[in-house]
């Protein structure tokens, strides 16, 4: 690790600016459980660490049945988890906030953390697609919108430009007869990073019989967390049946693209693809039935 | 998990009481509360004035030669203080060293400590730097300038035997049934065991097995990172505070590597964050050492635990080919083994071992087993647990199941009809004493988790034996005895698991002291005498057999002593349950504290001594069962119930028995399900790192239910037998066998990870 600047700013426009002028040799800094990792063990060189958690926006936790949910970038996991509102709205958010490291982990972690550090395996980004959130972000061009399946451009890699930053994510209110859930494949039970993730959401008709409209992403098989829209379209408008929920997980196996690592083979991600979205799909009906959001 | 039976422990004894007082019971350990609230002092808690921070660099290839190191960048660079490199350490000739658990070559150990000519894994210490803050020994040994001329690196031990692969060693040629051969080769040796005719044996076999199996490179894991501080003191003397398993034979590498005479470097073990065989062969030390001497400061050294992953230790992966054959009654006639483990960078894998345990729980009568030790371009191995024996067991205990299945035998009752007992001989030769193996089948057959039910889908049972021979070796302790009528208790032994407690009980025993009454401490090389290794599970046998025999030594004196105030002889004093008894006038008593207070006045302070090399260890047997659920779609194995059966001789501590049992377990588990070495297209190891080397954390695993059977060892006064070693043994036999009854496929390759159980369902 070689030497550092930090500044902890109190504003997002005195943050911005210091990543203007700083441009790649700032990172932002929220947790931490990333980007101090990668940079004590010189995988990232960073020049200024740019703390955000001082900055009011980026500590934003509102839940409200009219305008939704608003996550500020640097709202650690344990303060999603432990939200009774959000607990009863976003289920589908918790099963991946909850998964994030360890205990330990959740206290420091942040959900814009995970999202800006861009793994392919990250568990909160097929979660947040499912659920159709979007990006809040703040630059010196002002702010924009960006839907979370299109942040992520590679391993490791956004759509954020020099001086932007990312201040919150913004997820809809719940649908009516809507349910979400999240599950990653790991060999232990915990402590590991997904060999395969996968997140669905369904909107259910009154009767609770056909799917109204559904959405599907996978984590860990592609250079992105993958967003499978055709997966999600094609249930759209069916009853709700096991060859229903066999046709959607057979569309993400073919969407899939992995690669071969130390943490699982191709053939094998190809699998669990299908796999984990029967899953999700089958625990998201299930909630959706259940009248839980 | 919801199906995990959480259930007590338990000791089968031949009495319902030992009639012993302290031996058996369950006191709180000596060093147990230091331990738990942090203040117990560990080698990287050493700080002395002046120190500085050493860091290893590295090689990033597995195979390749040196062509140049330039290390005046890092020389330049403020707050270096020195630079080191392999030129720095004398050279050594061809010398082979007993390390207590395995020996090395002490050229190969010195070109493993910093290399010299040839990288031969990724990882490999190449130059070290020191320097006033870690920060800046970090930059500077980016700032060392190696050449290197890249190699093809051999990775696999089938691959590395076969002709015309590259060689990493182009001097080392073949030992073959120990004679020297001038076959250049990556096989360093071949050695066999021979008993009765294995062709004839076959014939009459009614069914014979031949099976293939591999097991990975798989690390110690202990939590506690390798550690060094050394200070090179003004007289050319050296002291070294480390993170050792045996202070003495850190002693001894550190003097060979630097030609020192043993007496000028002492050697101070702090406590000890586990080692498993891991932290017997010197890394570091000599390398603080010699950069110590170089700066004329204090030097620390603390590795990472990337540096632990790629640097040290890993037990061989292994390649093992087992044939079997057994009459229709289910009589074992024939056995033969193939073996051939990956020694790593240099020779010296612990085959031989394997080969000694693989058929040793049984009795049979023709056996052949060919061992082979073979380099690749991974870390020189070193001892791990029972080395060399679980992959062994994973070959045999399974082929066995297989045996029993074919013969239509439950597999308890088959290992019962075959199991080996007192007068049966080991293919390497010696007979058995009395042991205990057919007692632990008997055991874990009686056991309610044998019988229990096993319901539902994808659900399977499976056993599994295994054989560790342990160690016996030298030992020192020296007991002085307080005004108080306590005991202070120094030995040589680097405390793992509780020896300390396990052998001041043994010393308060003999006295009738308290376990309490008795305070262990562990010395230095110039505090006690000569102690081999924490090592062989010969803590609590020989270094307990030192506290007893020092223990004895103090209840000598202390007779006389009443003796002396009494005015009259030895032979009069009556000594039990810490009381002296006045023959000629028994109304007169005297306690243990009373006369312990008169020292000064009967003749000064009474110090009992002892130092012991006993013969007469006991060997160990273990035999386990576990239930497995195995998810079909994902290929994962959730362990629903474990129950190990052992022979431990006669519990001291009957909890650190069971630690010891459970520890074994947890590791063999580890071994069985995630744990390997990951490699990328170049030898390069690729999961240095806590989160993608998987150990199984408390969250896989079930309740380890034990049972600890007794039958003690002859060969020891209170019939000890070590018990840290074997319980690793089985667990990987006994899951693969329990997976094939849950799916009905045979794994045959470690680990059985999820990727290869769907690969062996045909869905990856």
């Amino acid at each position: 690790m070689s030497p550092f600047d930090y500044a902890a700013p109190r504003s997002i426009a005195e943050a911005a600016a210091l990543l203007q002028q700083a441009g790649d040799d700032g990172r932002v800094l929220a947790g931490g459980t990333d980007l101090i990792v990668q940079v004590r063990e010189n995988r990232r060189r960073v020049k200024l660490f740019i703390d955000v958690k001082n900055i009011p926006e980026l500590n934003e936790l509102s839940c409200s049945a009219r305008k939704g949910l608003v996550i500020g970038a640097a709202v650690p996991c344990y303060r999603i988890t432990s939200d009774s509102k959000v607990a009863q709205a976003y289920p589908g958010l918790l099963d991946a906030a909850g998964i994030i490291g360890g205990v330990q982990i959740q206290g420091r972690a942040s959900i814009g953390g995970n999202l800006c550090n861009a793994s392919p395996a990250a568990d909160s980004i097929p979660a947040l697609i499912a659920l159709e959130a979007a990006c809040v972000i703040a630059g010196p061009q002002g702010s924009r919108e960006v839907p979370v399946e299109q942040f992520c451009t590679g391993p490791g890699k956004t759509v954020l430009g020099r001086g932007e930053m990312v201040v919150a994510l913004r997820l809809p209110p719940p649908k009516k007869g809507s349910g979400a859930h999240y599950l990653r494949f790991i060999p232990r039970n915990e402590m590991d990073i997904a060999v395969v993730g996968a997140g669905a959401s369904v909107v259910l008709d009154k009767a609770g019989k056909t799917i109204v409209s559904a959405r599907i992403a996978l984590g860990a098989v592609a250079p992105t967390p993958l967003y499978v829209a055709e997966a999600g379209a094609a249930l759209a408008g069916r009853e709700v049946s096991e060859a229903a929920v066999l046709q959607a997980a057979e569309s993400a196996r073919a969407a899939a693209r992995p690669i071969t690592d130390m943490r699982g083979s191709a053939a094998q991600r190809k699998h669990l693809s299908a796999v984990l979205v029967r899953r999700a799909l089958e625990k998201a009906i299930e909630r959706a039935r259940n009248g839980r959001a | 998990m919801s199906n995990t039976v959480r259930s007590t422990t338990r000791t089968v004894s031949k009495k319902k009481t030992n009639g012993y007082q302290v031996i058996g019971t369950r006191p709180i350990r000596h060093d147990g509360l230091d331990k738990v609230t942090g203040r117990a002092l560990y080698g990287a808690d050493v700080r002395l004035s002046g120190m500085l921070h050493g860091r290893i660099l590295r090689s990033p290839h597995a195979h390749a030669i040196i062509k140049s190191i330039d290390t005046s960048g890092a020389e330049a660079l403020p707050g270096v203080k020195a630079v080191v490199t392999a030129r720095d350490l004398p050279a050594l000739s061809d010398k082979i060293a007993d390390l207590g658990e395995g020996a090395v070559n002490l050229r190969d150990l010195s070109t493993n400590v910093l290399a010299a000519g040839k990288v031969l894994y990724h990882g490999h210490a190449v130059a070290a730097v020191a320097a006033t803050s870690p920060h800046i020994a970090e930059e500077a040994i980016q700032l060392i300038r190696v050449g290197y001329e890249v190699l093809q690196p051999v990775l696999d031990v089938r691959a590395a035997m076969k002709p015309g692969v590259p060689l990493l060693h182009p001097t080392l040629t073949m030992e073959s049934l120990g004679k020297k051969t001038n076959r250049v080769s990556n096989v360093a040796s071949h050695s066999q065991m021979k008993k009765g005719d294995v062709a004839r044996g076959f014939q009459k076999a009614d069914v014979v097995l031949e099976r293939e199996f591999q097991t990975a490179t798989v690390h110690q894991g202990y939590i506690e990172p390798h550690n060094a501080t050394a200070q090179w003191n003004a007289d050319g003397s050296v002291t070294v505070w480390c993170s050792t398993q045996g202070a003495f034979i850190t002693r001894s590498q550190v003097a060979e590597l630097l030609k020192l005479p043993v007496s000028r470097v002492r050697v101070v073990p702090m406590e000890i964050g586990g080692g498993f065989g891991g932290k017997i062969q010197v890394y570091i030390e000599p390398v603080a050492a010699l950069l110590s001497r170089a700066a004329g400061r204090p030097v620390q050294i603390t590795m990472s635990r990337a540096e632990v992953f790629m640097g040290t230790g890993p037990t061989p992966g292994s390649y093992i080919r087992v044939k079997m054959g057994a009459t229709g009654e289910g009589r074992l006639v024939a056995a033969e083994a193939y073996l051939a483990y990956e020694a790593g960078a240099f020779p010296g894998s612990p085959v031989g071992a394997g080969a000694m345990c693989i058929f040793a729980p049984y009795n049979i009568e023709n056996v052949l087993i060919d061992a082979y030790d073979v380099v690749v371009n991974k870390p020189r191995t070193s001892a791990y647990r029972a080395p060399g024996a679980t992959n062994a067991a994973m070959a045999s205990e399974t082929v066995i199941d297989e045996l029993a299945e074919q013969l239509r035998m439950d597999p308890l009752d088959f290992r019962l009809k075959n199991g080996a007992q007192e007068g049966d001989t080991r293919a390497d030769g010696p007979a058995f004493a009395r042991i205990g193996y057919l007692e632990t089948v008997q055991a874990a057959k009686a056991h309610a988790h044998a019988s229990a039910p096993l319901e539902g889908r994808c659900r399977g049972r499976g056993v599994a034996s295994g054989f560790w021979m342990n160690y016996g070796g030298q030992s020192s302790a020296v007991a002085n005895v307080n005004p108080d009528g306590t005991l202070t208790l120094v030995e040589g032994s680097t405390d793992i698991g509780g020896t300390r407690a396990s052998a001041a009980m043994q010393a308060a025993e003999v006295l009738g002291l308290r376990a309490e009454e008795v305070r262990p401490l562990v010395g230095d090389t110039e505090s006690i005498g000569y102690t081999e290794v924490t090592g062989g599970s010969r803590t609590t046998f020989a270094t307990g057999w030192a506290a007893y025999e020092a223990a004895q030594d103090v209840k000598r004196q202390m007779i006389e002593r009443a003796a002396k105030l009494w005015e009259i002889t030895a032979a009069d004093v009556d000594f039990a349950d810490a009381t002296f008894t006045n023959r000629k006038e028994p109304s007169k008593k005297m306690t243990f504290k009373e006369v312990a207070a008169r020292l000064g006045e009967t003749g000064g302070p009474v110090v009992g001594r002892a130092a012991v090399h006993p013969s007469g260890v006991g060997v160990a047997f273990a035999t386990h069962v576990v239930d497995v659920e195995v998810d079909p779609d994902t290929g994962k194995v959730t362990l629903l119930r474990y129950t190990a059966v052992q022979d431990a001789g006669r519990a001291i501590h009957p909890s650190y028995v069971e630690g010891q049992m459970q520890g074994g377990v947890v590791q063999g588990i580890g071994w069985a399900l995630n744990e390997e070495y990951a490699y990328d297209g170049q030898g390069r190891m690729i999961n240095a790192s806590f989160l993608d080397y998987r150990m199984p954390t408390s969250l896989d695993l079930p309740m380890i239910d034990t049972v600890i059977v007794e039958v003690p060892n002859p060969g020891h006064p209170y019939g000890v037998r070590g018990v840290g070693e074997v319980p690793i043994v089985p667990p990987p036999a006994a899951i693969a066998n329990a997976i094939y009854r849950a799916i009905g496929v045979r794994m045959r390759v470690l680990p059985m990870s999820p990727r290869r159980i769907l690969e062996a369902l045909g869905k990856a």
